[in-house]
């Protein structure tokens, strides 16, 4: 089993909803909490598991906001855990988490160094390396209904973007989806093999802005708004 | 990257400490310029053993979470890190009792001596190694990623230490030709070495930030970072340096580390004045501290793409 994340870059909004729950859940949860530094003050920062980021692919008039979720891919050569000198990161080998124990790390940041993905953050509160837990604390919680037994953000995201499930099972849904849309892996010349897929946007036909025909009336407004301003 | 002080002292010092060992063992070995008398032998081994744990205390000091860092020795199997906590460790027994040897004995070159200095120098070459190769196993950053990096660490940390031993001789007015000459070469074999390491990273490669978001064949631009202030990632990883600024640093770490060094030796053997001994020392450890702090400035993470750069 190889349990990771699908995410479909052509619903996700960038609404941050995701992080948000994430932070919100995980702030109570095994690596908890997700320390804030001056959440109120000039210089807001913290611990966040997922972060997103926008950005915009191709030239006009041909160009696209692409919004990134970005967290642990949990990666099935994963150079966080073999180069971790107190065996603080490791990788569960019954379905690929990877995980710090808060109790060992010592604060080194060499896993951080090792991660391409940004995936691991020091909270310097606690002194620890915090990361992506998959939720593992709701995905296999017997006592809430199976249906929510998922990664919060997964739960939360509005435009079901996210996609939880076992890519190393051809028949998941998560499995299907990549297959189908032509998901990816990240930045794959670094040999990481991330769990997490990405689903590139559909392709449409570009809407034809520049060849509108401009009405007369309209232009006579264009004209006159222009004299009025001078 | 950050170039943290902490980690900056780590190879400069303890490198320094294990090339005076490595160097020390050399010489008495191989009695250059006569051997090392034993007061000069115990100076310079108490020099090692301070220059390595000015490193190795710094490097604590940079843990966020020291209580835990005995088990830095746990993951030897994988990790360079831990591989190089062990072999500093295991060098301290063999040259505290190198030091006892001689300090009781004064026996500087007999089999038992010998036998103790030849096993801390070699075990302070191999801790050389393994820092090195903390760096150069990281794929996430290409400029770290690459053979020359413990290949300059050995050149420079020997430099350190054969300008150490060859102004100690200076300063105490015993012979000092063939050390001196033996501290010329490694200083301009390290002169070339980084020339040849900045010449290999100023070239292009390694991810974009196309293949880092996976649209190969477009342009990709960052709207957003999606954070307010900084983060983890951006103090961390987010340090860069102009190239006009950096040539300029690097004019001023080629004088220190190399140029001053090389006069002051050569001044201080024909005229046998200490103060030139002495400014070769300071000369040399604050020339390769800077390169240490350009080696981390230079070096660009891939988490960047994330945050905007176009290539790493
Ligand atoms: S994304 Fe980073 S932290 Fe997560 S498994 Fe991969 S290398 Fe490790
Ligand atoms: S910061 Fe913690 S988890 Fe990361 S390498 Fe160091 S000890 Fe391991
Ligand atoms: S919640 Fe869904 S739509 Fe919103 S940023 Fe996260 S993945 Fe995108």
């Amino acid at each position: 089993m190889r349990l990771g994340l699908v995410i479909d870059l052509d619903t996700c909004v960038g609404c941050h909803a995701c992080a948000v729950a994430c932070k919100e859940w995980n702030t109570s949860g095994t690596t908890a909490p997700l320390t804030d530094y001056d959440p109120y003050g000039a210089k807001p920062s913290g611990v966040w598991f997922n972060r997103i980021r926008h950005f915009e692919v191709g030239d006009y008039p041909y160009n696209k906001t692409i919004n990134f979720p970005m967290s642990c891919m949990h990666c099935e050569n994963a150079e966080c855990v073999t180069v971790c000198p107190t065996g603080a990161s490791y990788k569960r080998a019954e379905d690929g988490i990877v995980l710090v124990d808060q109790n060992k790390c010592m604060g080194c940041n060499y896993c951080s160094w090792a991660c391409p993905y940004g995936a691991r953050e020091l909270d310097r509160v606690s002194g620890t390396m915090k990361k992506c837990t998959l939720c593992i604390d709701r995905i296999y919680d017997m006592e809430i209904p199976e249906e929510e037994r998922q990664p919060a953000c997964v739960l939360t995201c509005p435009a079901h973007a996210r996609m939880f499930g076992d890519v190393d099972d051809p028949e998941s849904p998560v499995s299907r989806a990549v297959r189908e849309r032509g998901g990816y892996q990240l930045m794959p010349e670094l040999d990481y093999n991330p769990t997490n897929h990405y689903l590139p946007p559909r392709v449409h036909a570009p809407i034809p802005i520049e060849e509108l025909k401009k009405k007369a009336v309209r232009k006579v407004k264009e004209w006159v708004n222009r004299v009025v301003e001078r | 990257m950050h170039p943290a002080l902490a980690v900056i002292f780590l190879t400069l010092f303890s490198g320094g400490g294990f090339g005076i060992m490595a160097l020390t063992a050399i010489v008495n070995d191989l009695q250059i310029d006569g051997g090392l008398n034993p007061l000069q032998t115990m100076i310079a081994v108490i020099l090692s053993l301070v220059f390595v744990s000015i490193g190795m205390l710094s490097s604590t000091a940079h843990l966020a979470n020291p209580k835990n860092a005995w088990r830095a020795f746990t993951r030897w199997r994988t990790s360079w890190l831990a591989r190089e906590g062990v072999f500093a460790v295991l060098y301290y027994p063999f040259a505290v009792l190198y030091l006892l040897w001689v300090f009781f004995t004064s026996g500087t070159h007999d089999v038992a001596g010998l036998i103790l200095l030849n096993l801390a120098g070699v075990i302070g070459l191999i801790t050389i190694f393994c820092q090195g190769m903390i760096y150069a196993v990281l794929r996430t950053i290409r400029q770290w990623n690459t053979a020359l990096v413990p290949a300059n660490f050995y050149v420079m940390g020997l430099a350190i230490g054969a300008t150490v031993l060859a102004a100690e001789r200076i300063i105490v007015g015993a012979p000092a030709g063939t050390l001196v000459g033996i501290a010329l070469a490694l200083l301009a074999a390290s002169a070339v070495m980084k020339g040849i390491y900045y010449f290999w990273i100023s070239r292009p490669g390694g991810p974009t930030i196309r293949t880092a978001t996976g649209f190969n064949r477009s342009t990709v631009r960052i709207l957003e970072q999606g954070h307010t202030f900084g983060t983890f990632l951006t103090e961390e990883f987010g340090h860069t340096l102009s190239a006009a600024k950096a040539r300029s640093i690097k004019v001023i770490m080629y004088i220190f580390a190399f140029v001053i060094p090389i006069a002051a030796l050569v001044i201080g053997i024909v005229t046998g004045q200490s103060a030139f001994a002495w400014i070769a020392v300071l000369s040399v450890v604050f020339g390769i501290g800077v390169e240490r702090w350009l080696f981390f400035v230079e070096a660009q993470h891939v988490v960047n793409l994330y945050h905007g750069r176009q290539q790493c």
